[in-house]
């Protein structure tokens, strides 16, 4: 899967997220800035991600997607450190 | 299902250790980066935890993600509860809210 796919299927489940996404070889990693992530626990925004990749996890065709879930105000506040 | 070994196994292990890893490999010798880097954490945190291999029997990893509703490897659970993955532990370890909880959960243990 190119990074550019899990990229866009994130997106579009997300409306207005932006996602970056890189790797290969089945080992992907990525960082989401959504409002949807707002008042969800760690756990509850990698989940809301997983849950769009539950096939290809499963059979491997994604072996690993690191994640780093961020709202827009914490995506603000990383770029003003 | 209630009779399912493994499962049995699985929630015994997280019921009776304050920590608990379910890595691919061992304590010594993880045979994945995420465990690896995930080890790496606790033993810095420097309190007593339980790393469970997975990768024996492919049943545990099934069953586990069934538990869980996790898809991933390694998974940690302190005092029962399951607290993330690789990224969410190296997260909270940065920030220093892993140590807190760490901290709490052998004060009252």
């Amino acid at each position: 899967m190119e990074p550019i796919e899990i990229a866009r299927r994130i997106e579009k489940a997300l409306p207005g997220a932006k996602a970056d996404v890189k790797g290969a070889d089945n080992h992907y990693s990525a960082r989401i800035v959504s409002d949807r992530f707002e008042g969800k626990s760690r756990i509850e925004q990698h989940r809301l991600i997983y849950d769009l990749f539950r096939e290809e996890m499963a059979s491997q065709e994604i072996h690993a997607l690191a994640l780093r879930t961020l709202t827009p105000a914490q995506a603000d506040d990383e770029s003003n450190r | 299902m209630a009779d399912d070994p493994i499962l049995t196994g699985i929630k015994k292990t997280i019921e009776d250790n304050t920590i608990v890893l379910f890595c691919k490999g061992t304590k010594e010798e993880p045979r994945c980066g995420f465990s690896m880097r995930t080890i790496q954490v606790f033993k810095e945190l420097g309190k007593p935890f339980e790393v469970v291999d997975v990768l024996p029997d492919p049943r545990i990893r099934q069953v586990l993600s069934g538990v869980s509703n996790w898809p991933t490897i390694p998974q940690v659970f302190i005092k029962g509860e399951f607290i993330g993955g690789c990224d969410i532990v190296t997260e909270m370890f940065q920030d220093g809210e892993l140590k807190k909880v760490v901290d709490e959960a052998f004060s009252k243990s």
